[in-house]
């Protein structure tokens, strides 16, 4: 339903999407892995139109998106938390919304029950704390009751039963035949939540399997088989805690002692 | 969407006030303090409007570089990805708004005024040549230059920076009009609406005409400030078409 083939993305001299080519299937939660920095979140921007790939192209039942005809009621998205305007109320935000893309008042009033959040429906959204941002935020892609959904980073901020609520919504919402994208940083959530996986590491694609194919290739821990096929497309890590007590005095040269040696980007 | 979108947000509405009610006031301010009884009692009764273009402007800025700022202009493209209907859309809704709140701010400024004169001065009445026409153009410039504030803000999606272009390039460019290029003073925005359009008759200076500048008439001054919004739109939307979000 979703198809990239050989999508690419450059800002400036950074190289965020490499080659990107994948298919996703209606009917399974496939989960989206890779390290801060892997084009994670590039990719959903590409998928959305947000922004417009250097080579390369995705489509969305063979369109892209700017060409759906009712874009709320076929893909429906949670990128970026807190993407609406503090100064409005959150049924406002979602009878914006609902009136862009032809949906009926009354569903407004569904998905705000879905989420939960009828208590605080007429309170500006600004004042929301971050979980209540991300439940208005999934129930703006809820509305138009899509076929295919994009979350980047749903669980973020929520509480555990929040965790647990997002985790089998994105499963029901995956057996009702609908394609389902979710991206994460939470490995074990991911191996609760998801069927297939597809892993990205500096913008180029690592694996795009099933969970227990890939938790297979080390012996059962998808941790393990994550770290084993990501780990060196990792962009940013810190330094040895151990090192860093207040006190001890510093090593020679750069960094406390116990620091990881740097490593060079390949 | 573009119109739900405008009518929740609070402060809007209360700009719009703002704008009307300090119009209102400086038209009424003036009028208070006029002592000639022959000069264009209009142009007096609507003074107010020349500051009042600001917030309109700002308005115009706020409609689209609030979208950025907020994030919310990711959940709008979602929304409506065909980036020319959206900004056109934006344009029409906040277009409607601005020429209703900028008439009524002429309007109750040209009444206002008019009951504020002293004794002895007569108020202007519709009727007279000119004057119904130079309220209902004044009235049109709020909305003229908040369309151009809307095109600044698609062009420059910064908040701070567009604001600044606005304030420099309607307000400050006159001054220096002025003072370097006289003949293209009668085309800055402000010296169109105050000397164009709120005039009942054309401006003349007399005698010594060769150092007047030249003010447009007043269907004139009105088309060059649509040109002015049009150009800022039509590039905001060719920008705004191409880039990244």
């Amino acid at each position: 339903m979703i198809e990239a083939s050989g999508l690419t993305k450059r800002y400036g001299a950074t190289l965020a999407v490499d080659g990107l080519s994948f298919a996703l299937r209606p009917g399974v939660v496939t989960g989206f892995l890779g390290p801060n920095g892997s084009g994670k979140s590039t990719t959903m921007r590409l998928i959305m139109g947000l922004d417009y790939p250097d080579r390369g192209a995705v489509t969305i039942g063979g369109q892209p998106y700017r060409r759906l005809r009712w874009p709320l009621s076929e893909v429906g998205a949670l990128l970026e938390a807190k993407a609406f305007h503090p100064g409005r109320t959150a049924r406002s935000h979602l009878l914006a919304l609902a009136a862009a893309g032809g949906i009926g008042r009354s569903r407004v009033g569904e998905v705000i029950q879905m989420v939960g959040l009828e208590s605080v429906a007429g309170k500006r959204a600004g004042t929301f704390s971050l979980g209540m941002a991300q439940r208005l935020g999934i129930a703006a892609a809820l509305l138009g009751d899509p076929a295919v959904l994009l979350f980047d980073e749903p669980v973020n901020g929520l509480d555990p039963e929040g965790v647990r609520w997002a985790r089998n919504l994105m499963r029901s919402l995956a057996a009702e035949g609908r394609t389902v994208f979710v991206s994460s940083h939470l490995i074990s959530e991911m191996a609760v939540t998801a069927e297939r996986l597809i892993v990205i590491g500096r913008g180029r694609l690592l694996a795009d399997t099933t969970v227990t194919e890939l938790a297979a290739r080390a012996g059962g821990s998808l941790e393990d088989a994550f770290f084993d096929l990501a780990g060196d497309s990792v962009e940013f890590r810190g330094g040895d805690p151990a090192g860093f007590h207040a006190g001890a005095p510093p090593g020679p040269g750069a960094g406390a002692p116990g620091q990881r040696p740097g490593r060079g980007r390949s | 969407m573009e119109w739900v979108k405008l009518r929740s947000l609070r402060s809007t509405w209360l700009t719009l006030a703002i704008t009307v009610a300090g119009a209102v006031a400086i038209g009424v301010t003036v009028g208070v303090n006029t002592r000639n009884a022959h000069g264009d009692l209009t142009n007096n009764a609507l003074a107010g409007v020349v500051p009042g273009l600001l917030l309109a402007g700002v308005l115009g800025v706020l409609t689209m570089t609030g979208e950025y700022t907020s994030g919310m202009i990711r959940a709008t493209l979602a929304a409506v990805p065909r980036r020319p209907r959206l900004l056109a859309a934006k344009a029409a809704v906040f277009a409607v708004v601005m020429l209703a709140t900028g008439e009524a701010a002429t309007f109750i400024s040209f009444f206002a005024g008019g009951l504020a004169l002293q004794r002895g001065i007569t108020p202007p009445t519709l009727g007279q040549p000119g004057v119904l026409r130079a309220v209902i153009l004044s009235g049109t410039s709020f909305c003229l230059v908040g369309l151009l504030g809307l095109g600044l803000g698609a062009i420059i999606r910064n908040t701070a920076v567009a604001v600044t272009v606005l304030v420099g390039g309607v307000y400050v460019a006159a001054q220096f009009a002025a003072l370097i290029a006289r003949t293209a003073f009668g085309y800055m925005p402000i010296l169109i609406v105050a000397n164009s359009l709120s005039t009942t008759k054309p401006e003349t200076c007399g005698s010594g005409s060769s150092i007047c500048p030249h003010f447009l008439s007043p269907w004139a001054g009105l088309a060059v400030l649509c040109l002015y919004a049009a150009v800022a739109l039509a590039v905001g939307g060719w920008v705004f078409a191409r880039r990244d979000a």
